[in-house]
């Protein structure tokens, strides 16, 4: 035997591996494509109803919304500003039905990430078996380039909405799990055990103590939640997500230089907005750390 | 308010801390020592063999040095901690073998605690600190807040309501401990050094804001403290713990008068004797002064050394509980037994602490 070569499995028979589990894959999807797909339409179906709302109505109306929207969150005029400047230009230059859709995505992939995020981060932190079941997905599901799972989500759905919502979050939870997570353990013991010693259940404890203790930190991973999820627009374009995505798509394949950095600014400015004002939220919420008995 | 009616009855308490202690409960029954057990096993023995009547409406201290385990005593009333062996008696029930619910129960109904860091929740303001007892027993809203401002006044902390903890200074923080805990209306109250953290003069302070409260609430306190003067002035009964086990109890007189071993003298050695031990100790039975001056066994040393001194006497006759003539003392006896331990009269030592 020499060592320059690597004993490798015979082409035929990786072939054969490949085939039966494509194969198997696929029966999987015939057998359960439907299904799945009937599962998930409320995806669809909430998406499209927010997106309507933000293309059909007046476009002033819709402005005005976003704008209080985000006032709620930051309290800050400076970043309310900033959000009606870069959302007037974005409409001059023609770019506001695809913000809008975008928007409607990042919203949508949000919420279910949230949905799903928060409860798991408290499962893993309450459970250490569940952390260490949990932890070595989360780090498959970073570091797994999104093509490769891609793959998968379209045989089974096809092109459109729902796999592109599903590719999102996939890419888009594990922060907000390991945040949700971190936070809850962080909670300083001596806390838990003054709850504890006044009589708290373990959902009182939950609710009125690590929780809210915790919520500063889950705000932080909403926030790379928010921004992942626009960071994904693009590659879900590949699969049919319409929106700001597309026209970059576009731009790449043929190479129109300004469509491209057009609507590139316009991903980048959204996600400025929405980072400002879920960062100035998160440091509301902190409020009672700041001032410090002198 | 619930004034304390039961004894708190700690019997036979072993708490051993590793992941195999029910394993070795029976060594250190047969006398295993700490040491030991840390040695061969790698487990530490916390509490040895605790036997402890804690008196209703009484403040019991439990002293000792840091390790001694008096933070893994106090815990174990509430079961905060889960003993290896041993029962916890209030009110004919035992703590230990509570289910979840029940101790659920025993805590929200009958404890309230204060901690050395104070613990407070930094989320919540000083009022919905205050509250937090009652909410978790599923008061209504308005009924917290009223018992909670009325405490919140009663520790000198009005106008505070709606700050954060750590807008507080750590007297006013602990203060906000204390009330949370009364707010409660615990028939027994856990104290585990919760001065410790704070300045001397804040911390005596604290006390009287203590002995005050008791001397119209008279719960079961325990009060946890590393300092003598603290336990003398605070304790009805003191506990001293070493290495996981009591050495001695009984009131701060007999403890300054008659500690039982070289530990504990080198504690009480710096004791102000004047302020803990009784002219009870020094007082000569069945004689009888002529002497103006008339006072009660229970008076301390410096009280009566002053009272003589003003008066301009050096005899007083001391009368018991009941008013009827005991014996006398003399002022030079009472500086003496101020300054340091005189054991020439063991009678009458014998008396006191008898
Ligand atoms: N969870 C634990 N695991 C192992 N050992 C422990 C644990 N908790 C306490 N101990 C040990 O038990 C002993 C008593 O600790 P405890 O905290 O009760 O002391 P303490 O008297 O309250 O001290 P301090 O004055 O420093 O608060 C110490 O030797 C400590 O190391
Ligand atoms: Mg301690």
């Amino acid at each position: 035997m020499d060592f320059v070569d690597f004993p490798e499995m015979s082409r035929g028979d990786l072939r054969d591996l490949r085939i039966a589990i494509d194969t198997a894959f696929r029966g999987f999807t015939r057998a359960y494509g439907e299904t799945l797909e009937q599962i998930f339409h409320p995806i669809q179906v909430l998406l499209i109803f927010i997106e309507n709302i933000l293309i059909n109505s007046p476009w002033i109306l819709v402005l005005g919304g976003l704008a209080l929207m985000i006032w709620a969150l930051s309290r800050s005029i400076k970043i309310v500003a900033g959000t009606v400047i870069a959302l007037l230009l974005i409409g001059y230059f023609g770019m506001w039905e695809d913000t809008m859709r975008t928007i409607a995505m990042v919203a949508v992939c949000t919420m279910i990430a949230v949905a799903i995020g928060i409860p798991t981060g408290i499962l893993m932190a309450r459970s250490d078996r569940a952390n260490q079941i949990v932890t070595p997905i989360l780090d498959m599901m970073q570091t797994m380039p999104s093509f490769v799972y891609l793959i998968p989500v379209v045989m089974i759905f096809g092109l459109g909405k729902v796999p592109g919502v599903i590719a999102v979050v996939i890419y888009a939870v594990p922060p907000i799990i390991r945040l949700t997570n971190l936070g809850i353990r962080q909670v300083p013991a001596d806390v838990l055990e003054a709850a504890a010693a006044f009589g708290s259940s373990n959902g009182q404890m939950l609710k009125d103590v690590q929780l809210p203790l915790a919520l500063p930190t889950i705000m932080a991973g909403v926030n790379q939640t928010i921004m992942m999820s626009l960071a994904m627009v693009v590659v879900a374009s590949m699969i049919g997500v319409r929106g700001l995505g597309q026209p970059v798509l576009q731009a790449i394949n043929n190479q129109y230089f300004t469509l491209g950095v057009m609507n590139g600014l316009a991903i980048v400015a959204i996600a400025i907005i929405f980072d400002r004002a879920t960062q100035a939220y998160g440091k509301r919420l902190q409020k009672h750390l700041e001032a410090v008995h002198g | 308010m619930d004034e304390a009616t039961h004894d708190i009855e700690i019997r036979n308490l072993y708490k051993i801390f590793g992941p195999n202690a029910a394993a070795h409960i029976e060594s250190v029954k047969n006398g295993m020592t700490k040491e030991e057990l840390n040695a061969k096993h790698n487990h530490v023995l916390g509490l040895e063999d605790i036997n402890l009547t804690i008196p209703a409406g009484r403040i019991q201290v439990v002293m000792g040095l840091s390790g001694s385990g008096k933070s893994t005593l106090i815990r174990h009333i509430n079961r905060l901690i889960d003993p290896t062996a041993g029962e916890v008696i209030f009110d004919n029930r035992d703590v230990v073998q509570m289910s979840q619910k029940e101790l659920r129960d025993f805590r929200r109904q009958k404890t309230a605690m204060v901690f050395q860091k104070f613990a407070l929740f930094p989320h919540r303001t000083v009022l919905e600190n205050t509250t937090y007892g009652l909410q978790v027993r599923g008061v209504s809203a308005k009924e917290c807040e009223e018992k909670a401002r009325r405490w919140i006044s009663r520790v000198g902390l009005d106008g505070f309501e709606d700050n954060y903890p750590n807008q507080l200074s750590g007297g006013m923080q602990q203060r906000v401990g204390l009330a949370r805990a009364l707010t409660n209306d615990p028939e027994i109250l856990l104290m585990d050094e919760a001065f410790s953290a704070l300045d001397p003069l804040i911390r005596t302070d604290m006390q009287s804001v203590l002995l005050d409260l008791q001397s119209e609430l008279r719960k079961t306190i325990v009060f946890i403290t590393h300092d003598l003067d603290e336990a003398l002035r605070l304790g009805d009964k003191i506990a001293i713990l070493r290495d996981g086990r009591i050495i001695q109890q009984g009131t701060g007189e007999q403890i300054v008068l008659r500690p039982a071993d070289d530990y504990i003298s080198s504690f009480v050695h710096d004791v102000k004797r004047g302020h803990v031990i009784t002219v009870r100790t020094i007082t000569r039975k069945g004689q009888r002064a002529d002497t103006p001056i008339t006072l009660p066994s229970n008076t301390l040393l410096e009280e009566a050394a002053r009272a003589m001194t003003n008066a301009e006497v050096n005899r007083a006759n001391i009368t018991d509980g009941s008013g009827a003539h005991l014996g006398m003392i003399t002022l030079s006896k009472t500086v003496a037994e101020m300054i340091a331990p005189d054991t020439s009269e063991d009678d009458a030592l014998e008396a006191a602490v008898g």
